[in-house]
C-alpha cells in the first residue's frame, strides 16, 4: 500500500498533493498495482468532492483522521495520525508534497519510525533497490539515495510530476478514522492563525505574471516601473534576494531558494544575473523573458526570450507600448 | 536568562556555479567559497538578540569539517559566547547522524550543568536540503519544535514562534526546552563589529569526535543536470525591442 498525505487548499486537494498522486501512481504501476491511499487530517468542507476529485487522482480510500487534536496544526499531531494510518494500512511507502506542511510532518513521521526520509524527490529509480532522485542545493544538483527501510518515506517536489486524472474513476471510499494522540505532541500546535491578507507572498507564488527585479533596479526608487508593468499584466513584483539584503524591497517578495518558489505562465525578470538561490525559485516558470545589460549573465541564457538593454530604459518603452496598444491593466 | 543553541553548517556559497566532487558525493566549494545557510543567519540573529534581551548566552555548534572553525568564527563575532565543533568528514553523514550527534552534545552539557532552553537550527541546508534535522533533534531530545518560523520571542518559561502557514500567519507557543527550525525573512542579521571579532578570536572553539558510528545519507551518487543549451530568443536590443515583447505578450496572452 503506498500512502499519500494530502493537503486541502479552499476544500480542494492542493495542486501539489495532485502531483504527489501522480508520482505515487507511477510508482504503484512500476510495482505492479499496489493501492493507494490517500490520508486528510481535519476538518473537510466537501467530503463527497474530495472523495471524487482523489478518485479520480488514482486513491481507492481517503483515510481521514479527525478529532479535538486536528482542529489546528500540529506537525507531530498529524504524523501520530500518519502513522496509525501507515499500521492500519500497513503501507510500506509514505509520501507527501515537497510542500512546508509536507516536509515537516514527513520528518515527524521518519524520527517516530528512525527510518530515513527522502526530501523533494522528482523520480524513482527501480523499486529493488529503491532510488529515488532528489532535489539537493536548491534544484542545482540532484541526489539518487536510496530507501532500504519499510516504510519509505519522501516527499515529491512540486512541479516534478504532471497531475494526470482519470476520466471515469469512481469516487474514493471514505474511512473516517480517530487516532489517539498523546498529550506531547499537542504542545507546539498552531494557537493562533493571522488573516491570509497577512501572507503577502500568497499573491506572488499563485501569480499568472511575475515581473522581477535585482541588483540592476539600483536603488529602493528603481522599481516603479517594474510594479507598473506587474500591475499592467495583472501580475506580481518579484525581487532577488540582493534586493531584500539591502533593504529595497521586502523579504515576501523574494523569489528564490530562501524566498518563494514560483511557476507562473510569464517571469520576467529584469537586471537580475539568475545566481543559483533566485534560478531555484523561478526555474518552474512557464515562460521566461529576461531584461539584462550582460547578454552572458545565466538568466539571459537560461530564458525562453531575452532583450538586452538597461531595464530603465526598456521597461519604460514596453510600459508606453502596451499603453497604446490598449492595454490597460 | 535564556542560554541559546544554535546549529550552523558549512555549506558552499550558492551565488556561484555548483560543481561535485569526483567521488560525486559531495558539493565541491573550493572555487565558490563556503558560507552559512541564509535561514541559519537568521537564526543566529535570532539567538542573539533572545540571549541580549534575557542576559543569556548563545552557543553555536557545527558538526563538520574542521575548516567549519572559519564559520565558527565568523558566527562567534556577531555576539555569540561559546563555539562546539563535533568534527567529522560531512559526506559521511545523514540527516539522522547529525541530529544524533547534536543531541548527544546536548545531553553531555546538560549533564554537566549547561543548559539550552532554545535551540535553534535552520528550516533546510543549503547544499543538502534535507529538511528533517531539527525535528529528529526535537525528537530525540524529548522536546517540542517549531517549524519554518521566522521570529521567536521567550517568556514566562514559554516558546512564541511566528512563520507563515497556507492560511494566514501562524503563532506557536510550546513550554521551554524547545527546539525551532527558522525561514529567513523575519530579522535583518547584523554585521559583526571589531569589538566582536577581537572578541570572537579570544573564544576557544570546543573540538568534539563522533559520539558514533555515523549510518550515513544512503547516498548512491550527486549529479548535475546536463547543461542546457540555451534556446534564448533575443528579442531586441535596449527600448526598440518593446513592440517585439508587446507582440510576445499578445502571443502568450498575458494582456487580455
Amino acid at each position: 500500500m503506498i500512502l499519500v498525505l494530502v493537503e486541502t487548499e479552499n476544500g480542494a486537494a492542493s495542486e501539489i498533493s495532485l502531483e504527489t498522486l501522480a508520482f505515487a501512481r507511477a510508482l504503484s504501476a512500476e510495482g505492479g498495482g499496489i493501492a493507494i491511499r490517500a490520508v486528510v487530517v481535519g476538518e473537510v468542507d466537501n467530503r463527497d468532492a474530495l472523495a471524487a476529485e482523489l478518485g479520480t487522482h488514482g486513491a481507492a480510500e481517503v483515510h481521514h483522521a479527525v478529532g479535538e487534536a486536528f482542529t489546528s496544526y500540529a506537525g507531530a499531531a498529524w504524523a501520530a495520525a500518519l502513522q496509525a494510518i501507515r499500521e492500519s494500512t500497513r503501507s510500506v511507502v509514505v509520501t507527501a508534497a515537497g510542500s512546508p506542511r509536507g516536509n515537516e510532518v514527513l520528518a515527524h513521521l521518519a524520527a517516530r519510525l528512525d527510518v530515513p526520509m527522502a526530501a523533494n524527490a522528482t523520480a524513482f529509480q527501480g523499486l529493488a533497490p529503491f532510488v529515488v532522485t532528489r532535489q539537493v542545493v536548491g534544484g542545482a544538483a540532484m541526489e539518487e539515495m536510496t530507501l532500504g527501510q519499510r516504510p519509505a518515506i519522501f516527499t515529491v517536489a512540486g512541479h516534478s510530476w504532471a497531475v494526470s486524472p482519470v476520466e471515469g474513476a469512481s469516487p474514493a471510499a471514505w474511512v473516517e478514522v480517530t487516532p489517539e494522540v498523546a498529550e506531547s505532541d499537542l504542545v507546539a500546535r498552531v494557537v493562533s492563525t493571522g488573516t491570509k491578507e497577512v501572507d503577502h507572498s500568497g499573491s506572488l507564488k499563485s501569480a499568472k505574471v511575475v515581473v522581477g527585479a535585482g541588483r540592476g533596479a539600483g536603488g529602493a526608487d528603481g522599481f516603479d516601473a517594474v510594479a507598473e508593468l506587474a500591475e499592467l499584466l495583472g501580475g506580481a513584483v518579484g525581487v532577488s534576494r540582493v534586493v531584500t539584503s539591502l533593504g529595497w524591497r521586502p523579504h515576501h517578495e523574494q523569489v528564490g531558494q530562501t524566498g518563494s518558489r514560483i511557476s507562473p505562465d510569464l517571469y520576467v525578470p529584469c537586471g537580475i544575473s539568475g545566481a543559483i538561490q533566485h534560478w531555484a525559485g523561478c526555474a518552474s516558470s512557464k515562460t521566461i523573458l529576461a531584461i539584462n545589460t550582460d547578454p552572458e549573465a545565466p538568466m539571459m541564457t537560461k530564458a525562453n526570450y531575452s532583450v538586452v538593454g538597461d531595464m530603465h530604459e526598456v521597461l519604460p518603452a514596453i510600459i508606453e507600448e502596451l499603453r497604446s496598444r490598449g492595454v490597460s491593466g | 536568562m535564556t542560554n541559546v543553541l544554535v546549529c550552523i553548517k558549512r555549506v558552499p556559497d550558492s551565488s556561484g556555479e555548483v560543481l561535485l566532487t569526483d567521488d560525486q558525493q559531495g558539493v565541491d566549494g573550493r572555487y565558490v567559497g563556503f558560507t552559512v545557510s541564509n535561514h541559519e543567519s537568521c537564526a543566529v540573529e535570532l539567538a542573539v538578540q533572545t540571549a541580549e534581551a534575557t542576559g543569556g548566552t548563545v552557543t553555536l555548534l557545527t558538526v563538520g569539517p574542521s575548516e567549519a572553525t572559519e564559520q565558527l568564527r565568523d558566527t562567534l563575532a556577531l555576539g555569540c559566547h561559546a563555539a562546539v565543533l563535533v568534527e567529522a568528514e560531512p559526506t559521511r553523514l545523514g540527516p539522522a547522524d547529525v541530529a544524533r550527534e547534536i543531541a548527544h552534545v546536548v545531553r553531555e552539557k546538560e549533564a554537566a550543568g549547561t543548559t539550552y532552553d532554545l535551540i535553534l537550527l535552520g528550516n533546510d541546508a543549503a547544499d543538502s536540503g534535507d529538511f528533517q534535522v531539527g525535528i529528529r533533534l526535537a525528537h530525540a531530545l524529548g522536546r517540542p519544535v517549531v517549524n519554518g518560523v521566522s521570529t521567536v520571542e521567550v517568556a514566562d518559561g514559554h516558546l512564541t514562534a511566528r512563520g507563515d502557514g497556507p492560511d494566514g500567519e501562524e503563532t506557536y507557543s510550546p513550554p521551554l526546552p524547545a527546539v525551532a527550525t527558522v525561514l529567513e525573512g523575519g530579522v535583518e542579521p547584523r554585521y559583526p563589529t571589531l569589538r566582536g571579532r577581537m572578541a570572537a578570536k579570544k573564544v576557544e572553539i570546543e573540538t568534539r569526535p563522533l559520539s558514533a558510528e555515523p549510518a550515513g545519507a544512503s547516498r548512491v551518487r550527486l549529479l548535475l543536470p546536463p547543461p542546457m543549451p540555451s534556446m534564448v530568443e533575443v528579442l531586441g536590443e535596449g527600448p526598440e525591442a518593446a513592440g517585439a515583447v508587446a507582440d510576445l505578450f499578445g502571443k502568450l496572452g498575458v494582456t487580455r
